[in-house]
């Protein structure tokens, strides 16, 4: 579902972070263009 | 959802067109849906950048079963199983449902 797609990353402080996000979709075959990590107040 | 989030994403999104772009999600809770409504039907509070942009990006959460499914056992280990245990699945599942369905009318 990922591969050849650009994937952005949105994690959060409380949730999945961005860069966790980011290293298990690139283990899928998509290509993370953008990896952020919120903090939802 | 981050205002400097939303101008960075709605940028990528002209750079190489929502259909080429997929959107995973990380937050617990009612981050879900704002981010969800904000990526697809526009910012709710009318705040940011992506207010009354419909970008209709497709988004997922890392844990949807169709996601997680797809990360490979040993980096899912390491990195999502303990998170699956902790946040609230069937919630987050609910919202997103939700929000695919507002887009489909």
């Amino acid at each position: 579902m990922f591969k050849g797609k650009k994937v952005i990353a949105l994690g959060e402080r409380d949730g999945v972070p961005g860069p966790a996000i980011a290293e298990c979709i690139e283990a899928a075959g998509g290509e993370v263009v953008f990896q952020k990590t919120e903090c939802f107040v | 959802m981050d205002l400097e989030n939303q101008a960075a994403i709605k940028e990528l999104a002209e750079k190489f067109g929502a259909k080429n772009l997929v959107v995973v999600l990380g937050m617990p809770g009612e981050g879900v849906r704002l981010a969800a409504e904000t990526l697809t039907t526009g910012d709710p509070s009318w705040a940011g950048p992506l207010a009354g942009v419909s970008l209709e990006l497709p988004v997922f959460h890392i844990l949807e079963e169709k996601v997680r499914s797809e990360v490979p056992r040993d980096i899912y280990a390491e990195k999502l199983e303990m998170m699956e245990m902790v946040l609230d699945l069937p919630r987050i599942e609910e919202d997103l449902a939700q929000v695919r369905g507002a887009i489909r009318g």
